[in-house]
């Protein structure tokens, strides 16, 4: 469904992606964690076209995003849906639209339609009530859900997560694993997820990866990725649950 | 709309690297504006058609224009009493003050107008459109305007650029006529010219030419300050201090094409 290849990227002469290859199978959630600086946000962003490899090739079922353009390139990113750090909410644009922007501009959809499903998605992340408001008005982690409605409204094939549990209380971190979960369970997204929690990772991953120096070094289910000999593994996990007795459940079914 | 990545130059080797990378980056960045500027001209035929776009180019004209009235009425007003008071001083020492009202209209139409119109939009909404789209990019909605493929020159710079098209030669007419009021006030307490008279006199010279040339000026400049400013915003990096950089530039960049360009036409014109 989506694989890169051999990526190398180099950023202010500082090889970022070193070689880097890494494969999600369709409706597979791929989790990758890491240290800061390592390139798992820089990996996201060739994902989606945003940066371009130095050298390697980044496939999406087959295609390769870079060597696509406008037609081609619109029909390729259509498939994607991708939660950004901050959420990237348009300032000027109240939750709803913000939420319906994506349909307004890409799809032939009318009034009511768009109102249907717009709501349809604020409910599912529990913005229903906050569909008014402006994004200076609510939360971050209202910010977050309000951007993970955007990015699921048009019901994409893959959704990419950067961060998505990043600066949010434990309550509401896990609300949004369970969002994560349960869209890939209803819907059958493909996700990659690119997260610092460990907790998270296991609870929302069918496959953890994990970076250092811009290159996998592991990619194993959750329940293998925790006893892993690799001592840089070890060594995070470790790090991740001092003092918490024991390591959070992975993922079931 | 291409997409730009963050750029790290290493530091300079010596003077004469740093003014050929200088002149290199200006160049490039030249296309790349004029690239952008053109791309949104041509998304400008979508506006008729498509309601969203309308609302948009309306909104934007709300705020660059009716928004700008207030502080555009001030300086034409001043302005115009301005020409009229050191014109008329001058004028009057040769008992021609009743001449002021030609030249007030000369000067605000084929000159001041435009080019008032202009320094005021660009210091208020020029630098406002730059911090905008600059706050966006490195806030990363540009890039997840990317990802939901919609094209951001067609989505956020050519409603800018369509309202400035209009709302830049609107307010150059309302700057002069606001511009010409404010030196028959003077005229008329200071050196005793007739508001008849000051009319009269201000109509009399003031032929079509002036007018079509101050407006052209208009529009020039309209496309000179969106274009700038909102290149300086989508191609911001580097956090807050990149916002404050892509508003500082715009403006500063605003300015001197909006004074070397005018220079230009009034020459071809004259």
């Amino acid at each position: 469904m989506l694989e890169l290849r051999d990526v190398f990227k180099v950023l202010g002469g500082r090889p970022v992606l070193g070689g880097m290859s890494l494969r999600v199978e369709r409706g597979q959630t791929l989790v990758i964690v890491g240290p800061s600086g390592v390139g798992k946000s820089v990996t996201l962003q060739h994902m989606v076209g945003l940066m371009r490899p130095d050298a390697g090739q980044v496939l999406v079922e087959g295609e390769d995003i870079q060597s696509t353009h406008g037609a081609g390139r619109e029909r390729i990113l259509n498939k994607f849906g991708m939660l950004f750090q901050s959420g990237a909410l348009i300032n000027w644009m109240t939750v709803f639209e913000n939420v319906a922007l994506p349909l307004y501009e890409k799809t032939p959809m009318g009034d009511a339609e768009i109102r249907e499903a717009v709501n349809a998605k604020l409910a599912l992340v529990g913005l229903e009530e906050h569909g008014h408001k402006y994004p200076a008005a609510i939360s971050g982690g209202m910010k977050k859900r309000a951007g993970l409605a955007r990015a699921i409204v048009r019901d994409p094939q893959i959704v990419l997560y950067d961060e998505p549990t990043s600066g949010l209380d434990p309550v509401l971190s896990r609300t949004i694993d369970r969002l994560i979960l349960d869209l890939q369970k209803k819907l059958g997204v493909t996700s990659v997820v690119v997260t610092h929690d460990l907790s998270s990772a296991f609870m929302v991953g069918d496959m953890v990866a994990m970076l250092e120096a811009g290159r996998v070094v592991e990619c194993l289910p959750p329940a293998e990725f925790v006893k892993s000999a690799n001592p840089f593994v070890q060594e995070f996990i470790e790090a991740q649950f001092a003092g918490a007795g024991r390591l959070p459940a992975a993922k079931r079914g | 709309m291409k997409i730009y990545e963050p750029e790290y130059l290493k530091p300079p080797e010596n003077v004469i690297a740093a003014a050929g990378r200088g002149l290199l980056l200006t160049l490039r960045n030249t296309g790349r504006g004029l690239s952008i500027l053109f791309e949104a001209l041509f998304w400008t035929l979508t506006i008729v058609p498509v309601l969203q776009h309308r609302r948009e180019v309306v909104r934007q004209g709300f705020i660059c224009g009716i928004k700008s009235l207030p502080v555009t009425a001030t300086v034409a007003l001043f302005t115009g009493m301005i020409l009229a008071l050191q014109a008329g001083l001058v004028l009057r020492d040769y008992g021609q003050q009743v001449q002021v009202g030609t030249l007030v209209s000369q000067t605000m139409c084929r000159e001041m107008g435009p080019f008032m119109t202009a320094l005021i939009l660009s210091a208020s909404v020029g630098s406002a459109m730059a911090a905008e789209l600059a706050t966006m990019t490195v806030s990363e909605e540009i890039a997840a305007l990317h990802v939901m493929s919609i094209n951001p020159v067609r989505f956020l710079v050519m409603p800018r650029l369509a309202a400035m098209m209009v709302m830049c030669p609107a307010l150059t007419v309302f700057t002069n006529v606001v511009g010409i009021l404010g030196g028959m006030l003077v005229a008329y307490t200071q050196l005793n010219v007739s508001p008849t008279a000051y009319y009269e006199n201000a109509m009399h010279y003031l032929h079509n030419k002036e007018i079509y040339v101050g407006l052209l000026k208009a529009w020039e400049f309209s496309l000179i300050i969106t274009g700038v400013s909102c290149y300086q915003g989508l191609s911001a990096t580097n956090g807050a201090v990149g916002v404050g950089l892509a508003t500082r530039r715009s403006v500063v960049i605003s300015f001197l094409l909006v004074l070397v360009t005018g220079y230009f036409i009034t020459r071809f014109f004259c």
